[in-house]
C-alpha cells in the first residue's frame, strides 16, 4: 500500500473509531433514559444501580404482563384497571378507554400514564406488546396448548363484572406467556 | 496482501468494464428479482396460515422485515463503497455510494411505513419513540444527509468525499439499530430470524418470508446496478468511449 493510501487509511479510520466511540459513551451515559417504560420491579424496587425510584405525580411509562384474574370493568363505563407483573412486584394500572385488539390476561402491554401512588398508575394510553413467535393457530394448540377464541366468543370482555378478580375469559388454556 | 487479494476485481475499476458488467447483470437480476418477490409475497399474503394472536395482521411481516433488512444492508454496502471509494480513491465506488444511497433511503421509508400501518392494529398506535424506531428513523435521516451532502457543493469530488465520510460514520448506527430491542426496554418486540438461536416462526410462514428476504436483496441489488449505469454515464459523459457507445447503440437502433 503507497504512504498517501496508508495516511488516509488510518486518518479515516481514527476518525470513525473517534466519533464511534463518542456516540457509544454518548447512549451508555443515558441508557436508563433510553428505556421505553418501567418494569413493575424497577417501579418499586427502584431503577439501576441508584435504585432510583420514580416520584408520585410523575408521568411515565409502565410495561409488564396483565396478570391473569385481575382484569376489572365498570359496567357503566370504559374504565377498566388491572395489575401487572415482571418477575415479582404487582402494579395497578386504572385506564378509561378502548383497550387494543391484542389486550388479554397474560400478554405484555405499555402503559403511559401518571403515577398517582407507588403502586398505581392512572394510564391515558395502554399499548399491547406482543413477541417475536408466529405459529398458526393449530400449532400453538399443540405448542403452548393455547386454544384460539375467536374474538365473538369472548363473552367476559362484552359482560364486565366489577371487583371480581376471578373474572376472566373463558378458559383460553394455560395463559400465552405468563411466567413471572 | 492487499495487492494479490484484489487483484481480480481491478479491471471493474475501469468505468466503461464496470458499466457493460452492470448492463449484462441487469436483466437477470431484475427478472429474477420479480420472480421471487411475486413468489414470496403471494405465498406469504395469500397462502401461509395465519398467526395465532395476530390473525392475518402479521402478513405485513413479508414486506416489512425485508425492507427493514436490507435497509440496512444497502447502508452497509454505501459504506463500504464509501470507504474504498475515500481510502483507494477508486472513482466508480465513489458513484456506487450516489447510487445505493436513494435506494437505501426508499428502503427505509417502506419499513418505517410498514410498521406504523402494522403498530396501528396491533400495539395501538402509529408511532411511539422508542429505541428500535427511533434508530430506524435516524438510518432515514443518515441517507437524507450524505444524500444531501453530495450534492451541496458545486465541486462534485468534493460533495462525495463528505458525504462518505457521513456514510462510514453513520455505520454505529447499524449495530444500534440491531441491538435495541435487546439492550432497552422497547415497544418492538425482538428479533424473530436475524438471531443465532432457531427463528422463532414456524416453517410454514418463514419460507416466504426467506424467498421475499431474497428478492429484497435481489430488488436492491438491480436497482443498484441500475443506477450506477447512469451514475457512470453522468460523469463520464465526455470520454470518447461513451461517445462511440451511443453512437453505436444509435446505429443499432436504424
Amino acid at each position: 500500500m503507497n504512504p498517501r493510501r496508508q495516511k488516509r487509511l488510518v486518518a479515516v479510520v481514527a476518525f470513525v473509531l473517534l466519533l464511534g466511540g463518542a456516540i457509544g459513551a454518548m447512549l451508555y451515559a443515558l441508557q436508563q433514559n433510553i428505556d421505553l417504560f418501567y418494569t413493575p420491579s424497577q417501579l418499586i424496587e427502584g431503577m439501576g444501580d441508584d435504585k432510583v425510584k420514580p416520584e408520585i405525580g410523575q408521568r411515565l411509562r409502565i410495561g409488564g404482563m396483565v396478570v391473569k384474574g385481575s382484569v376489572r370493568r365498570d359496567p357503566n363505563s370504559l374504565k377498566v384497571s388491572f395489575d401487572l407483573v415482571d418477575t415479582g412486584p404487582i402494579v395497578t394500572v386504572e385506564y378509561e378507554g378502548i383497550l387494543p385488539d391484542l389486550f388479554r390476561e397474560g400478554q405484555g402491554i405499555v402503559a403511559q400514564g401518571v403515577l398517582v401512588d407507588a403502586k398505581t398508575i392512572l394510564a391515558s394510553e395502554v399499548l399491547a406488546k406482543h413477541d417475536e413467535e408466529y405459529m398458526p393457530p393449530e400449532v400453538a394448540e399443540a405448542v403452548k396448548g393455547i386454544k384460539h377464541v375467536a374474538p365473538k366468543n369472548m363473552q367476559s370482555y362484552g359482560q364486565p363484572k366489577v371487583s371480581e378478580p376471578e373474572t376472566t375469559t373463558p378458559e383460553q388454556g394455560k395463559p400465552a406467556g405468563q411466567q413471572p | 496482501m492487499w495487492g494479490s487479494m484484489f487483484r481480480w476485481l481491478d479491471p471493474y475499476a475501469k468505468p466503461e468494464t464496470l458499466y457493460h458488467l452492470c448492463g449484462r447483470l441487469l436483466p437477470y437480476l431484475m427478472g429474477l428479482a420479480l420472480f421471487t418477490l411475486l413468489l414470496g409475497n403471494i405465498w406469504g399474503l395469500a397462502f401461509s396460515p395465519s398467526d395465532y394472536q395476530q390473525g392475518d395482521s402479521y402478513r405485513i411481516i413479508y414486506i416489512h422485515v425485508p425492507a427493514a433488512i436490507w435497509s440496512m444492508g444497502a447502508y452497509s454496502s454505501m459504506a463500504i463503497a464509501a470507504f474504498i471509494g475515500l481510502v483507494w480513491q477508486i472513482r466508480v465506488a465513489q458513484w456506487a455510494v450516489l447510487a445505493i444511497a436513494p435506494i437505501g433511503a426508499v428502503y427505509t421509508v417502506i419499513a418505517l411505513l410498514t410498521g406504523a400501518a402494522w403498530g396501528k392494529p396491533m400495539w395501538g398506535t402509529w408511532w411511539v419513540w422508542d429505541a428500535r424506531l427511533t434508530s430506524e428513523l435516524v438510518l432515514l435521516f443518515l441517507y437524507l444527509g450524505v444524500i444531501a451532502l453530495a450534492g451541496a457543493f458545486s465541486e462534485a469530488a468534493r460533495g462525495i468525499k463528505v458525504a462518505s465520510l457521513l456514510a462510514i460514520v453513520g455505520v454505529v448506527n447499524l449495530p444500534i439499530i440491531h441491538y435495541s430491542v435487546e439492550w432497552w426496554n422497547t415497544l418492538h418486540q425482538g428479533a424473530t430470524i436475524t438471531k443465532f438461536a432457531k427463528p422463532s416462526i414456524d416453517p410454514s410462514m418463514l419460507w416466504p418470508l426467506l424467498i421475499s428476504l431474497l428478492g429484497f436483496a435481489l430488488l436492491l441489488a438491480a436497482l443498484t446496478c441500475l443506477r450506477l449505469r447512469s451514475q457512470i454515464l453522468i460523469f463520464e459523459q465526455h470520454r470518447p468511449w461513451v461517445r462511440q457507445w451511443v453512437d453505436q447503440q444509435q446505429g443499432e437502433r436504424g
